[in-house]
């Protein structure tokens, strides 16, 4: 199907575990949608081209690039972003330990961290600093020198083995 | 327990993690437009034709302008003036008139209804130029007149520094090695774009800018000027900041475009620069061709270094005017015994984004060039690198030392208390010996392993700073100072001072960075200065608050003030432990009748301004090792290290925080990060796949150690400011850990190491 970019679509999706109807512009990106439709500021972005992974949110309890997906194709996906992390505005324990390790500084990558690194919790496995490095390689952080990061992973999943 | 000294819990943290923040594009305001900037595709060339009206007739837009426009504006003024310069013809306007000189310089502006829609109109604005020679190196261009400028030259000037008979040093000396290197083009890439969010009061006639960072003071001056307002009709306050590394919130044209456009069109308007925008956009800095000459007596001791440099600064000259030039020239000799001294730094135009200072600004470039040649004279000399420098450090008996010369108009007191202890020691508590070993051993084995160092000065806490507490008559502690928040953790760091003096917890403390409607005045958050100058204001200012509060509560409480201790936010009698006022309750009758009779300003506030005669000179060492892959040409850093002398550390891990994250984007700068250019002058590097910035796999986990050897003797809090010493050794230390793992004979020629370029001296080793 040949759409031109401003076809205005209908997309239904869950976010944060809220049923969301929207009628979006086919080349609107899922960030710009989130930010700007849904008022969900959190997932910020940071290069457009899916490289910085600053936008990083769950699609489908999956880490993807939010600013490279159009909110069209995200039809039907659960997004989680990082407003649904506090439960009852009590920090996860990821959040806590970021605090902790002062993994954070600027705190503009820290969303899509934060969700690139719930997955990683989800999934559980071995508190391998190797291996939590290989996998938070898929974003950049410019103040930190990923090392505190890296910490406040590995303390998480220390935790929860 | 004092609040300084401790890794208290960071103030910033809660808003950020929970994904609250309060960053430029997170606010949206009612009404509000979005800017797009039309930038020029061509480097070097002359307007001859911008043609709006099929952008002017797009639905949606609202405006679209072009120089003409913004001409009463003028030009971008320099922040910092440097004597014998005049930038005048090199300054940037708004919007380019008549010539464009790189590729991004902005030629017009659209405002639309909708982002998307703004790119689009931006899209369909023509612009016809015709197509002139560039410039692209800066030792080349030196002595060219490209017309751009009138008839001024593509050299903007020199500086020079020096002491001593260096000439003659280097004539009489037993050894001479000279070394000729570059740096490349690199810049802070904060992970936030640059915006802004410009918003007219109809009732009031106000404007409202946020999105003001580094130097919010300053950009509503040259704001108001520029624009011909009154300063006060402008208000910045605070926000969030995505990382600035100095070169987030400087004057850029678009600080006048946006709200120019607000003025104009009566709509808030809000411009968000885009990742490819940015790389073009904002400041680049760095590149720079150098040669350096250290001559040695017999011992192996400098007895002169001599250098010279060319420095790219690019299209046009920004903000800092010639500070990076300065800073070249005048901390080349780093923290060395230095006889005779000379250093002089070609500033020159050429047809690139200007530059300007990101985070150790000059020092990354000449650490590298000096560091570098020592490590190349010590193989050529046949000593130890390592001795070498041991040699030739300044010792205790030396420190204090005052270089006979000026920097920044202010005598260059080197306020260190032994930059060879410090070494020495960081040396030992590294284990940097053990590492070399290993690195033999692996090289015994096959290997290209190698390990290096470098001893670096660094320089903090430049101008003067202002803080406001005011205490309420609850007891609620609220201090305003000039920094700004750039996502150092200032908010803590400003909130532990504070907190020190009332003995409360820093939490209890709310901190209001560079409000320029509840501070008249502010420094802003550059040079690693905001602790040191502005921690030193808020000190300043709640000294005042308690000194005011004491006198009343000695009169509340009946007792001598001089008899009273500070305790949890109030006093106390130490002789009467149920004497007692909180400074709610002391600041409750700072309101009363009586007080106000008593002349001074009502209510419980401090006010403090802080000026820094001289600057501080903090210092460290650095230590790498690295493996380099024979096929690939790939470096990779196994072990880094980095040691500091920090005088004081308010919150020692925001220190290690400050000088790890610089570290690491030293690593990328001394292996990773460039932008290239093709021979028309057009970027080659405009996204993060192509600029490419560490990854947590790029860089092993880097040691930080402290040292609190040497308070400042400069400031009431004895700090000296971290935020730039990670940045400014690495490219030192790298490239000299580079060269040994290769065994190179010569120098490594450049920076960044590439795998290309590795492999390139490979071949040739």
């Amino acid at each position: 199907m040949q759409l031109e970019p401003a076809t205005d679509i209908p997309v239904r999706l869950s976010v944060n575990g809220e049923k969301r109807e929207l009628t979006v512009e086919a080349r609107r990106s899922l960030a710009d949608v989130l930010r700007r439709e849904l008022g969900l500021t959190g997932t910020r972005v940071g290069c457009e081209t899916g490289v910085c992974g600053t936008c990083t949110v769950l699609a489908d309890g999956d880490p993807i690039r939010s600013c490279l997906t159009l909110a069209a194709s995200a039809d039907g996906t659960s997004v989680e972003t990082v407003e649904s992390l506090a439960a009852g505005g009590r920090l996860s324990a990821l959040q806590k330990a970021l605090a902790d390790h002062f993994g954070l500084q600027c705190g503009f990558c820290t969303p899509g961290f934060l969700m690139l690194a719930t997955a990683l919790v989800r999934a559980g496995g071995p508190p391998d600093r190797e291996r939590i490095r290989e996998h938070l390689a898929a974003n950049l952080c410019r103040c930190t020198g990923y090392t505190p990061i890296v910490d406040a992973v590995e303390s998480v999943l220390r935790d929860a083995a | 327990m004092s609040a300084i000294g401790r890794a208290v819990p960071r103030l910033e943290d809660e808003r950020l993690l929970l994904g609250r923040g309060r960053f430029l594009d997170d606010l949206e305001l009612p009404g509000q437009t979005w800017m797009r900037v039309v930038r020029s595709p061509v480097a070097h060339g002359r307007i001859r034709a911008v043609h709006t009206a099929q952008a002017e007739a797009m639905p949606g837009v609202v405006a679209v302008i072009t120089a003409a426009d913004v001409a009463s504006a003028g030009t971008i003024p320099v922040r910092q003036l440097a004597p014998g310069l005049d930038f005048t013809p090199y300054l940037q306007a708004p919007l380019a008139g008549r010539f464009v000189r790189y590729v991004g310089d902005p030629v017009a502006a659209v405002v639309a209804e909708d982002p998307y829609l703004a790119e689009d109109a931006a899209s369909r604005v023509g612009l016809d130029i015709e197509e002139l020679p560039v410039a692209l190196d800066a030792r080349d261009s030196a002595g060219l007149i490209p017309g751009s400028f009138g008839d001024a030259p593509a050299q903007v000037g020199t500086v020079e520094f020096g002491y001593g008979d260096v000439d003659a040093a280097l004539e009489a000396a037993a050894h001479v090695v000279a070394v000729d290197l570059r740096t490349g083009r690199q810049s802070g890439v904060p992970l936030e774009t640059r915006g802004l969010l410009a918003a007219v009061d109809e009732r009031t006639g106000r404007m409202t800018i946020h999105g003001a960072t580094k130097v919010p003071h300053h950009n509503r001056r040259v704001t108001a000027r520029m624009l011909g307002l009154a300063e006060h009709r402008i208000h910045m306050p605070e926000t969030d900041a995505g990382g600035s590394f100095g070169i987030r919130g400087e004057f850029y044209p678009e600080d006048l475009l946006v709200p120019y456009l607000a003025l104009r069109t009566g709509r808030p308007v809000k411009w968000v620069e885009d990742r490819a925008e940015h790389m073009v956009a904002a400041n680049h800095a760095r590149e720079q061709i150098h040669r350096i000459e250290l001559a040695f007596d017999g011992g192996y001791r400098l007895t002169g270094l001599r250098g010279e440099a060319w420095l790219d600064t690019g299209g046009y000259i920004r903000t800092h005017g010639a500070v990076v030039a300065v800073l070249t020239g005048a901390m080349l000799g780093g923290p060395y015994r230095l006889p005779a001294f000379r250093s002089r730094v070609h500033i020159v135009t050429t047809n690139k984004t200007p530059v300007g200072t990101y985070r150790a600004p000059g020092r990354f470039q000449n650490n590298f060039v000096r560091e570098h040649a020592l490590d190349v004279a010590a193989g050529r000399l046949g000593i130890d690198p390592v001795e070498l420098r041991r040699r030739n450090l300044m010792g205790a008996q030396e420190l204090p030392h005052r270089r006979p010369m000026q920097i920044f108009g202010a005598p260059m007191l080197l306020d260190g208390a032994d930059h060879r202890g410090h070494f020495v020691k960081g040396h030992d508590r590294v284990g940097y010996a053990a590492w070399r070993e290993e690195a033999e051993q692996a090289r015994a084995a096959g290997e290209l392993v190698g390990c290096g160092c470098a001893a670096i000065l660094e320089k903090a806490g430049l101008g003067h700073d202002s803080a406001v507490i005011q205490v309420d008559a609850a007891g609620a502690i609220r201090v305003a100072m000039g920094g700004a928040n750039v996502g150092q953790g200032i908010e803590t760091v400003m909130a532990q001072i504070a907190a020190h003096e009332f003995d409360v917890d820093p939490g209890a403390v709310t901190v209001v960075l560079s409000d320029t409607d509840i501070l008249p005045d502010g420094g802003g958050s550059y040079a690693s200065r905001s602790t040191v100058v502005g921690g030193s204001a808020v000190k300043m200012a709640a000294d005042q608050v308690i000194a005011r509060a004491r006198r009343v509560a000695g009169r509340m409480l009946e007792v001598p003030p001089g008899r009273l201790l500070v305790r949890q936010g109030g006093f106390e009698d130490p002789d009467r432990p149920d004497a007692r006022v909180s400074l709610g309750q002391v600041a409750a009758e700072c309101y009363s009748p009586r007080e106000a009779r008593t002349g001074e300003e009502t209510g419980l506030i401090g006010r403090g301004t802080f000026v820094a005669d001289t600057m501080t000179y903090p210092y460290g060492a650095h230590f790498a090792q690295v493996r380099v892959d024979p096929g690939t040409g790939r470096v990779t850093t196994l072990r880094y290290a980095v040691t500091y002398e920090i005088g004081r550390a308010v919150h020692p891990e925001l220190v290690r925080g400050q000088l790890r994250g610089g570290t690491v984007q030293g690593i990328g700068g001394a292996l990773l990060e460039e932008f290239r250019y093709d021979e028309s002058g057009c970027p080659r590097d405009v996204t993060f796949g192509e600029y490419l910035i560490p990854r947590a796999t790029d860089v092993p986990d880097v040691r930080v150690e402290l040292f609190e050897d040497a308070p400042a003797p400069g400031n009431p809090l004895g700090v000296r400011g971290a935020g730039e010493g990670g940045n400014a050794g690495a490219g030192a230390a790298i490239a000299n850990a580079v060269r040994d793992a290769i065994g190179l004979a010569g120098d490594v020629g450049e920076l960044p190491l590439t795998p290309s370029r590795v492999l390139r001296l490979l071949r040739n080793s």
